[in-house]
């Protein structure tokens, strides 16, 4: 700080405080849900302490699904969408790196023309390619499977970037060095880039464990099957339409229960996300 | 940047490129070439014949109101998703940039809504803010505000902005912050020995330096009110109430998904990737100075 000025020190405090609280306000209120009876909620306004119905609540969710809404437990989504993150983080992560090991340490013809190939990618989202992807996918019989449900998210432009940068900055006398200690390229890679690599790959790992269990739009095209719906799907199926009908205790206890895992990684691996997220941009 | 030292091997590399190019071929390049080739088709109710109508889908798309609403909806959207979120996370960036007691606190409490699912957040949001049983719906009730997004178009938009924003500021404080705390700290002391307030410092040093963070993430919230948002969109208002809240995202997916119009929803498509292609060029331009400073 540069100056001490005691009140512009509170004002910093007191605008802080109130942003932490704004963001915390939804959680508040839906864990407060979660733990009430829907009758409880419906009598406006609905109570703004927790109630007593948690452990009631969430083993309803977990074990049997809502009543109105879709019937699938949500444990087995959880599960569902615990594979599709880690598959998709793993999967990332494996391909990328392999990837750009080729391509930063040949030289081979045509490795300019796959390095953009790879590139382009990052112009494709999901989204713009919906109807067709979804075709492939379903001509190749991936409809409702893990595979259908991680494969096609697994290429990874942004992995493939970071990587590269990181192997940029990787002194050359190592590379030298293995070669006169007669290593091959794949000795190399995994005696000594692997190693050094590991904080990039927890970086990653953070980032792409977020966004394959917070997928949306793919796994709702092709997940009709309520045994492969992942945590986030499963929400909205159980909103049922009108908000008198839906069973907000419910839908609040599985939002809860999809949020957690993901602000956990967050939070616990808060240096790791902040490196990944700020690296991965670069 | 090259590397000077290389191994040698004819095969090596490209086994090494094989999956990452496979997938890329398969679940990118080919649907993005058929979404191309179906924009120029049109398919007839039952999918049992089409035609090629060469650019027939996009002179409709072009003269279908709704389209163009869709485009002024998603402009609209975008543009208050970015201002607003940005606007929020600088404050609160540079209030946690001063602060000395607490600051890894702050930045915890902070960051988390970065995990949560956009549709999650949507859900949380339309909970607080449902017609009949949400909380805040009470609140403004009791100020004499009538609050039902199912039922009035702007009052829907205000539900999936703030929750669209809601989820943004996490992303965006990390960037400013990092932004600030390059800032070299010399040039905030020799502003302040100048006689210059914490205000003046801000406008006339402090932003300036973060103009690069700032266009970038002007960029990074574009595209993220573009596509990333559709969680928060159909877990909420699905688009209504009567359009209102139906950015192209949506429509490329409810006109293909639920109308079944192949072609018209690939010549969105089309569309939309040439507006990704444009926003991903301007990102690296502004990356590339970012890099400068």
């Amino acid at each position: 700080m540069v100056e001490n000025r005691p009140l512009l020190t509170f004002f910093t405090h007191a605008v802080l405080i109130a942003g932490v609280l704004l963001v915390a306000f939804p959680l508040y209120i839906t864990f407060v849900a979660s733990t009430l009876t829907l009758d409880q909620i419906v009598q406006v306004p609905m109570p703004l302490l927790p109630g007593s119905h948690f452990l009631e609540n969430y083993s309803q969710v977990l074990t049997a699904g809502s009543q109105r809404g879709a019937a699938a437990p949500v444990g087995r989504m959880m599960f569902n969408s615990l594979v599709m993150a880690l598959v998709i983080a793993f999967g990332k992560i494996a391909i990328s790196i392999i990837a750009s090991y080729a391509i930063v340490y040949f030289r081979f013809p045509l490795r300019n023309f796959f390095f953009w190939m790879i590139f382009v990618t990052l112009m494709l989202p999901v989204e713009v390619r919906i109807i067709p992807t979804f075709k492939v996918v379903s001509d190749l019989g991936m409809l409702n499977s893990y595979v259908g449900l991680t494969l096609p998210l697994i290429a990874s432009a942004t992995a493939t970037f970071l990587f590269r940068q990181f192997f940029m900055t990787v002194p050359d006398e190592l590379a030298e060095a293995a070669r006169i200690d007669g290593a091959g390229p794949m000795r190399f890679f995994f005696d000594i880039l692997l190693p050094l690599s590991k904080t990039s790959i927890a970086a990653l790992f953070v980032i792409q464990f977020i966004y394959g269990w917070n997928q949306y739009l793919w796994p709702l095209l092709i997940t009709t099957d309520e045994s492969m719906y992942t945590t986030v799907i499963g929400i909205k199926r159980m909103i049922t339409g009108g908000d008198a009908l839906t069973e907000w205790h419910l839908v609040m206890a599985t939002a809860i229960l999809a949020l957690v895992p993901p602000a956990l990684v967050v939070v616990l691996m808060q240096k790791w996300f902040v490196k990944g997220l700020v690296e991965t941009e670069k | 940047m090259e590397k000077r030292v290389v191994f040698k091997s004819a095969w090596l590399p490209y086994a090494l490129l094989a999956p990452q190019i496979a997938i890329t071929v398969v679940f990118f390049f080919w649907p993005a070439f058929q979404a191309a080739w179906f924009s120029f088709q049109l398919q007839d109710a039952f999918g049992l014949k089409t035609e090629f109508v060469g650019l027939r889908n996009f002179v409709e798309l072009f003269n279908d109101s709704h389209y163009l609403a869709s485009f002024k909806i998603t402009a609209l959207f975008s543009a208050l998703v970015a201002v607003l979120g940005i606007a929020v996370s600088l404050l609160l960036a540079t209030m946690a940039d001063r602060v000395l007691r607490g600051a890894l606190a702050y930045k915890t409490l902070l960051i988390w809504p970065y995990a949560v699912a956009p549709a999650v957040a949507g859900v949380l949001w339309a909970f607080l803010f449902a017609p009949s049983v949400g909380i805040i719906t009470f609140a403004l009730k009791q100020i004499g505000i009538e609050w039902n997004w199912v039922l009035r178009g702007d009052q829907a938009m205000a539900l999936v902005v703030i929750a669209s924003v809601w989820k943004q500021v996490s992303y965006n404080f990390l960037f400013f912050l990092a932004g600030l705390q390059s800032i070299p700290k010399s040039l905030i002391e020799a502003a302040a020995i100048d006689g210059a307030g914490p205000l003046r410092r801000f406008w006339t040093v402090v932003f300036p330096l973060l103009t690069p963070t700032t266009f970038f993430l002007l960029v990074v919230n574009m595209v993220y009110a573009f596509f990333d948002t559709f969680g928060v969109i159909d877990a909420t208002t699905q688009g209504g109430p009567a359009g209102a809240t139906q950015i192209l995202v949506y429509k490329v997916y409810h006109d293909g998904v639920k109308s079944a119009d192949l072609g018209g929803s690939s010549a969105q498509s089309v569309i939309l990737m040439v507006i990704v292609i444009a926003l991903t060029v301007a990102q690296f331009r502004f990356i590339e100075r970012k890099v400068h400073y």
